[in-house]
């Protein structure tokens, strides 16, 4: 039983194994290898760092990208950059109401009928930089910044492939036709060849992108002392926008150990049970 | 096997020790009851208020826009909520009346925020069964439900009719003269 | 409900009931006193976990309705309204997201069990029937279901899928028209694939309890294949076959937790966070896991209408099952020659399934360029897909048939009880 097991593990793991690599980003080199606090069975937010790359998602990306499914309250749920135990109401969060008072929300007078501005509260969905699509494209040369909520699930490589994205532009190599308002990144998806004057067997990895470098060394200052470097900036707000794309991941995991020593638990006993059934039966 | 029914999970003829053999059955029975429990609460959590209408839980009206004598009708929790800018005379009619007969006795002065007796804050749901009862219906001068013709005075306190309760005071404070916190 | 009862009531309540509606003779006749072979082995507890499964989809499903919009416009955002703001949301939602594919890992399982101890030869063709039937109703409410979150994946898919029936002769075009309500994938399609999404579970409920029946009218197989003729080859199933069951259940849920807390989006794609965009297409469009062997037939074929039959004439193959195999010997444990057809069929599968997921004309061997056929290099997965295509059919429609005829077979033993002491014997 035990060898026939493993042979058919085997075989499964080659499947996948195997189905894998498809699954890449044709083209584009693999995103760099990152070490994230919130990594394997027991990770967690770092919540210093959270708080970095909200900095960073408010100063620099929030020009031009959304975060349109991310509430002002959920700063300060449990896990988010703004939590506190004070709080565990996250509305009542007073770093949670002076950020959402920044920010101004549309919304209709409920004695005029006139569309007015108001400050937004802790319970709106922090405001989009554009108003739709089409003022989006308009602003970027007719690209879109893609909405930023689910960004590190919506891609393959999650925040190791927006801290590759970002950190990763590199002058295009010679023979590389790049047109107007695009950048040569290697980690961007795409498939260059023809854009590319040498021969086929080299064209080089990765694609174009709108966007132009956005980070510079001491861009945002860190309020905690942490040194501003490119790497840094990066670093914080994709583990920020994994936070934005997974609010739930530390409850998650934490909940699934339990879970797991559980069933291990009921497994063993059981097994037990089952060997004490059949312990007279010869099967 | 034996030939009949066998639906019990012990053999006391065999050997070794039945207590210990049962122990094991009944801890993994038990085990597996106290998981499929557990895994009840979220699927009955889940029908409660999520965190998006949590968060809308509080609300905060200004009130310069009622003017003496006039009510306005906002949506709170999904509720009406009666804010009513009282004239002297209704609050005179309450206060006379405090220590009339009533259903569920209270002063007016309890019902409304010290110094601010001409605001009266209270849930706009007959406390019978929920419907919206009107403003200058029956004889006391207060609210009036169409469903079941229970009549309120000028505080929201029941004098007839079959609702058992006073029109519900929420949760509110004065964050500033013209501006409250509900909830 | 087959052979005498043997149920005994025991209280007044019990005797009432029974003279009315004997369900709980009902029930104690089908899982506690049922006679079930002693020699059944793991392979036999996916029938059970199987219906864990059916249980877990259902429950967790009618949970996610009670707060999905099922809208163009707001299906995507209440998804994420589940996962972000919903209590336990997330918990349910990639229960149910991953418990879709624990679905289809246990039914290929069972399946294969099936195939391997001949499961589906007589008296057993209607069970092996109905449960061709419960397979092709988790197919479509799978596929319905992956739509139904209306990201980029979830549209595409039901772009391609839909429009395989155009390739119909004559009606292709008027049943797309028909399918989608519309000229395109919009939301009267989206509206129509959730009602039958939650409509089709309870069918696959309905028949699963029709495979019960028949299961028990004949009886379960067992690894020797041969029927059992006395007492002394079963047990009743509870508590023998129960508690088994119940280990393998739990085994079979740490698996199905470590994928919902720890990687519970392995095995979607990432593109399927991004919302549906009918104007730009993925760069690489590719099902499910689960459907990818079927995905690769349809690829394999270059022309679009005998791909579309290739693929279901693949699922038709199963069907046709029992009468294809002319074996008299009903396990494989005593065929040797037809064990190792077999074991090619499921490295077949697998490599199907592979293919599937990888783009066509890429190169199985890395950096090796062979000859072109066909328009495609041989070292491509398009032409490791045709061979495998090409073996799948074969097994079905020439190896089974004709092998039953010619091959050696092993001695079958007189009945269950007396092998299974020896073999266990030898084994050690």
């Amino acid at each position: 039983m035990l060898r026939k097991l493993s042979v058919i593990a085997a075989v499964g793991l080659l499947t996948v194994g195997a189905a894998a690599p498809a699954l890449a980003q044709h083209g584009a080199l693999e995103p760099k290898d990152v070490h994230w606090s919130f990594e394997g069975p027991f990770g967690k937010f770092d919540q210093a760092q959270l708080q970095r790359g909200y900095k960073v998602y408010r100063e620099v990306c929030s020009a031009c990208h959304s975060l349109k499914l991310v509430s002002f309250r959920n700063l300060g749920d449990k896990g988010g950059p703004f939590y506190s135990e004070k709080y565990p109401n996250s509305n009542d969060n007073p770093y949670v109401k002076a950020i959402a008072k920044d920010y101004e929300v549309a919304d209709i007078d409920s004695e005029t009928g006139d569309a007015i501005k108001r400050p937004a509260t802790a319970a709106d969905r922090i405001p989009s930089p554009y108003a739709n699509e089409a003022a989006a494209r308009a602003g970027n040369g007719g690209a879109l910044p893609p909405d930023m909520s689910l960004l590190a699930k919506a891609r393959e490589g999650g925040p190791a492939h927006i801290y590759s994205i970002v950190t990763g532009y590199k002058d295009p190599p010679k023979g590389l036709k790049v047109g107007p308002g695009q950048h040569y990144n290697p980690y961007m998806a795409g498939d260059l060849s023809s854009y590319w004057s040498g021969s086929k067997e080299h064209v080089p990895p990765g694609g174009f992108i709108a966007m132009p470098p956005p980070l510079k060394d001491g861009l945002v200052s860190f309020d905690d002392g942490t040194k501003s470097t490119i790497d840094q900036q990066a670093k914080d707000v994709a583990a920020f926008l994994m936070w934005a794309a997974e609010p739930k991941l530390e409850e998650r995991k934490q909940t699934g150990f339990a879970v797991l020593i559980y069933l291990l638990l009921l497994s063993g006993l059981l097994y037990a049970s089952y060997k004490t059934v059949w312990r007279n039966e010869s099967h | 096997m034996a030939d009949t029914a066998v639906g019990a999970t012990t053999e006391p003829e065999h050997g070794s020790d039945p207590s210990r053999r049962d122990f094991i059955h009944i801890a993994a029975i038990a085990a597996a009851a106290g998981g499929a429990a557990s895994l009840v609460w979220p699927f009955i959590d889940q029908m409660n208020p999520s965190a998006d209408t949590r968060a809308l839980a509080s609300t905060e009206f200004d009130l310069t826009k009622v003017a003496e004598g006039q009510q306005v009708t906002i949506k709170w929790r999904g509720k009406p909520l009666f804010v009513r800018n009282r004239t002297k005379a209704e609050i005179a009619k309450a206060v006379a009346d405090d220590s009339a007969a009533m259903k569920d006795p209270e002063k007016d002065a309890a019902r409304v925020k010290p110094g601010k007796a001409q605001w009266l804050i209270v849930g706009g749901n007959c406390t019978h069964l929920g419907c919206v009862p009107t403003f200058g219906g029956g004889e006391y001068g207060g609210w009036f439900c169409p469903c079941h013709g229970s009549v309120y005075d000028t505080s929201g306190r029941i004098r007839k009719g079959p609702a058992p309760k006073n029109l519900v005071v929420p949760e509110y404070a004065f964050l500033s003269d013209t501006k409250v916190k509900i909830g | 409900m087959s052979g005498h009862s043997t149920y005994q009531p025991k209280t007044g309540f019990e005797r009432w009931l029974d003279a009315r509606l004997p369900i709980i003779r009902l029930g104690y006749d089908s899982f506690v006193d049922y006679p079930t072979p002693r020699n059944l082995n793991y392979w036999w507890t996916f029938g059970g976990i199987l219906s864990l499964c059916l249980a877990s989809q259902l429950i967790t499903g009618i949970i996610l309705v009670m707060h999905y919009t099922p809208s163009a416009q707001g299906a995507f955002a209440s998804v994420e309204h589940i996962m972000r703001d919903v209590n336990y949301g997330w918990l349910i939602r990639y229960m149910h997201a991953n418990g879709a594919s624990m679905f289809f890992i246990a039914v290929y399982i069972h399946m294969m069990r099936g195939l391997y101890y001949g499961s589906y030869k007589a008296p057993r063709e209607v069970l092996w029937l109905l449960g061709c039937v419960i397979y092709l109703l988790m197919m479509a409410t799978a596929f319905m279901g992956y739509v139904l979150p209306w990201g980029q994946m979830s549209f595409h898919g039901a772009v391609v899928i839909t429009n395989l029936f155009g390739a119909l002769p004559l009606v292709g075009e008027s049943i797309t028209t028909w399918l989608w309500g519309g000229f395109a994938v919009d939301n009267p399609t989206l509206n129509r694939f959730f009602s039958l999404h939650y409509l089709l579970p309870f069918m696959i409920a309905g028949v699963v309890i029709l495979h019960v029946w028949a299961l028990h009218v004949v009886g379960q197989n067992n690894p020797t294949g041969v029927e059992p003729k006395s007492k002394a080859d079963t047990v009743p199933f509870t508590p023998y076959a129960t508690v088994k069951d119940g280990f393998a259940m739990s085994v079979f849920l740490i698996l199905f937790a470590f994928f919902v807390f720890y990687m519970p989006n392995a095995l979607g794609h990432a593109d399927n966070y991004i919302e549906a965009n009918p104007l730009a297409t993925p760069s690489h469009i590719v099902p499910e896991w689960y459907f990818l062997p079927f995905y690769a037939i349809l690829r394999a074929v270059p022309d679009k209408l005998m791909g579309v039959l290739a693929m279901f004439g693949a699922i038709a193959c199963l069907f046709a099952l029992p009468w294809l195999d002319t074996s008299k010997v009903r396990s494989m444990r005593y065929r040797p020659t037809a064990k190792v057809y077999f074991l090619f069929f499921v490295v077949a599968c697998c490599i199907l399934g592979v293919c599937g997921a990888k783009l066509p004309d890429d190169p199985v061997i890395p950096h090796l360029t062979t000859f072109q056929v066909m328009g495609s290099d041989l070292n491509s997965f398009v032409w490791l897909s045709r061979a495998a295509s090409l073996y799948y059919f074969a097994f079905f429609l020439v190896v089974l048939p004709v092998l039953g005829l010619v091959e050696k077979t092993l001695p079958v033993p007189d009945s269950i009880a007396s092998p299974a002491l020896s073999a266990e014997a030898h084994k050690g």
